[in-house]
């Protein structure tokens, strides 16, 4: 009924075109010094992984831990608390508002108030988990068996009544959710060490600066390893175990004192428009940053976002195919696995911080990396659903190219068209954030802004990063609701603003 | 003889309506078993007179078809689930978190004829069928009261062990309308047996009074 109007294939082919483009308003410039030296010292000591900074390693990795599960747990319970409130207007609007803006930039603007504290990495993580949290949470409560609480006395109350027979019905499920959850705050954790806090990514830079590529290399393989058995050490029965552990760990840290009164001083001076601050025309303010900071950046911001889009759709369909066993074979299938894991579980914005090391300042790290990272999870996806179909196909099906080809390519296309839509808003979205990298994108603008304490400039420009990415989202229900092919579950998870299904 | 409960009814769901045009009235002391087919609106009249006893002010312990039963919860906390209109929110937010000595001492007394004394701490999703339909009904003689309304509360029991179950419900309860299948042991626990066909009231009488072929009917296509 859909595809009639909308040909599919047309939607791939404006894609391309576009980022085609857009591909020489692209700066891809391999900056300055030799790539391929860098690529080959960094390589020989990735090849050799050294362990003997175990203590520091040891370190990073803990306090990545100890951010996630606290960042985690605190978005949870608020989630958890706004989740049978969620469909009053009020409660779904902060919700909203706390889960579209991203992390690092909830950082940079927490840092003004709480300093370099454990409470600003932990309040970047668990505000915009809250508002996540509570929009799925809702969705749950609100699928679950309504009998029990039918069997109730009459003049059961509210609160008895959702805390003996809603909310132990939901409870698997959310605890299924936490945990992924948990695996996305591992990563937003580790991230956050890129803009100062003590987590993985200060300690990786750290090596990176002093050139000891072998223990960069240590640290990324424990922290894929911990991402890979999250499953294995994370257990309900000591959740709150491990909660315990890392509030201490947490309290321990050191940070240096904020004067008082920053929170309000935050509030009622820094982010108030300066006009309106010290007298004068509001409009020649804003048109200024929107004409000279705003705009640029969203152009730069969508240039990456068109051409990492692309390309991710082109490393999916890349990668589905090789973890299907009847096409890959058993061994290519494991390999293939091994590449997408590593691809996935590694967060853009690391992956981009790594081939800045490599290709030094451009867009080609960010669009390698997000086109990398997010090709992986729709591979991955694609690829998973792939294998459920060729294991039911006719036992006379062909295997290899042929198979994937005639039977798995035509019946994947409009999943695979489906994610590649789904992850536009978020390519887009962390496409903004990869400017605090010192690509020209809108992040690279936010930051100079709160590096210059114009904190009102950069509300100003957040505000326009949010309303490029809700355009992003229209443009892409409306393409998405017209070519079909998302399943229940996939949309759901996808519109609660996920990190990576 | 007491104000009817429903006077010539009609109740369903949406636009179809599953009973048409039913009167019943429930005297105090009565133990009426309704018999019919499946799909004949025992549970829609079952649910009716719930509602019109609990909007009279009665205290109604429910026994419903599909148990409503909290699978992640024990036996012990399905069974407290009974009185929680008895209590405040605190009360029984500290009771989920720790059940409270005497609650469970008195869960535990109607859990020991009913046979599960021994599961009182097992989550609900780890019970046989059969061990649920007791904690359905553990919960309802946790509750008390004057009237017992039960949808098949011993389909799933043994013949020896729902007599037995029945029996319990007799001495618990003063009133009672169950929905039953099995005809036999409604006879003997019934004071009255109410048949239904196509949602409506077809026999109504003490046990004795009723003939095998006039049951049997209830049942012909």
């Amino acid at each position: 009924m859909r595809s009639e109007g909308w040909p599919r294939g047309r939607v791939v082919t404006g894609f391309a075109a576009l980022a085609l483009l857009l591909l020489p308003f692209a700066d891809l410039t391999l900056a300055g010094h030799d790539p391929w030296e860098a690529l080959a010292r960094m390589g020989s000591g990735f090849l050799r992984p050294d362990f003997a900074a175990i203590e520091e390693i040891g370190r990073a990795i803990a306090l990545t831990i100890a951010f996630a599960v606290a960042g985690v747990a605190a978005g949870a319970g608020a989630g958890l608390l706004m989740a049978p409130f969620y469909e009053r207007g009020p409660v779904r609007g902060i919700c909203v508002a706390v889960r579209s803006v991203h992390e690092l930039f909830w950082a940079l603007l927490l840092m003004q108030v709480l300093g370099l504290s454990p409470m600003t990495g932990v309040l970047a993580i668990a505000l915009p988990y809250a508002g996540i949290f509570a929009k799925v949470f809702s969705d749950y409560l609100g699928d679950v068996d309504p009998r029990p609480a039918r069997a109730l006395g009459p003049g059961t109350g509210a609160a008895s009544r959702f805390l003996y027979a809603t909310a132990p019905l939901a409870l698997p499920q959310m605890w299924t959710y936490t945990l992924y959850r948990f695996e996305c705050g591992m990563r937003s954790s580790a991230v956050l060490g890129f803009i100062g806090l003590p987590t993985l990514g200060f300690q990786l830079d750290s090596f990176f600066r002093l050139g000891e590529y072998g223990a960069a290399s240590a640290i990324l393989i424990c922290y894929i390893g911990l991402i890979a058995t999250i499953r294995i050490w994370m257990r309900w029965k000591i959740a709150a175990l491990w909660l315990l552990a890392c509030l201490a760990l947490l309290l321990s840290l050191s940070s240096p004192p904020m004067g008082s009164g920053a929170l309000m001083r935050f509030l009622t001076e820094d982010i108030v428009p300066a006009p309106i601050r010290d007298g004068g025309p509001l409009w020649p303010w804003l048109s200024q940053i929107i004409w000279s900071e705003a705009l640029p950046g969203i152009v730069a911001t969508l240039v990456v976002a068109q051409i990492a889009l692309v390309l991710a759709g082109l490393v999916a369909a890349l990668g589905a195919p090789a973890i299907v066993t009847r096409v890959a074979g058993r061994f290519g299938r494991y390999l293939g696995h091994i590449l997408l894991v590593t691809l996935r579980s590694v967060p853009d914005y690391m992956l981009a911080y790594l081939f800045l090391q490599v290709f030094g300042p451009s867009m080609l790290p960010a669009i390698l990396a997000l086109g990398l990272h997010n090709g992986a999870i729709i591979a991955h996806l694609v690829g998973r659903q792939g294998e459920d179909i060729s294991a039911e196909l006719r036992p006379d099906a062909p295997r290899g190219l042929t198979l994937w080809g005639w039977d798995l390519a035509p019946r994947l296309f409009a999943p695979y068209l489906a994610l590649c839509l789904y992850r536009w808003e978020i390519i887009a979205r962390d496409s903004a954030v990869m400017g605090l990298l010192g690509v020209a994108t809108l992040g690279f603008w936010i930051d100079s802004a709160v590096a210059e304490f114009r904190l009102d400039a950069a509300i100003v420009l957040l505000l326009a990063s949010l309303a490029m990415t809700a355009g992003i989202d229209i443009i892409s229900r409306r393409l998405r609701r017209h070519l079909g092919g998302t399943t229940p579950a996939i949309s759901r998870r996808m519109e609660a603003g996920d990190c990576a299904i | 003889m007491t104000a009817p409960l429903l006077d010539r009814e009609s109740v369903g769901y949406g636009s179809a309506a599953v009973l048409s045009g039913v009167s019943f009235s429930l005297a105090p002391g009565e133990r009426v078993v309704l018999l019919g087919r499946s799909g004949s609106g025992k549970t829609t009249l079952l649910g009716a007179i719930r509602e019109r006893l609990e909007r009279a002010g009665s205290r109604v312990a429910l026994v419903p078809q599909e148990a409503g039963l909290v699978p992640t919860l024990s036996v012990l906390r399905n069974a407290l689930m009974g009185r929680l209109d008895d209590h405040g929110t605190l009360y029984n937010l500290t009771n989920l978190v720790r059940p409270r000595a005497r609650d469970r001492a008195a869960v535990a007394d109607i859990l020991e004829p009913l046979g599960l004394a021994p599961e009182i701490d097992r989550a609900v999703e780890r019970l046989s069928g059969g061990q649920k339909q007791r904690t359905a009904l553990a919960r309802a003689f946790f509750r008390g009261g004057s009237y017992l309304i039960g949808d098949e509360p011993v389909s799933a029991l043994d013949e020896r062990q729902g007599a037995e179950v029945l029996d319990e419900i007799g001495r618990r309860f003063e009133t009672s309308v169950l929905a039953l299948h099995d005809v036999a042991l409604a006879r003997s626990f019934a004071t009255r047996i109410v048949g239904l066909k196509s949602g409506q009231v077809i026999i109504d009488g003490p046990p004795e009074s009723l003939s095998d072929a006039e049951i049997g009917a209830l049942y012909a296509l």
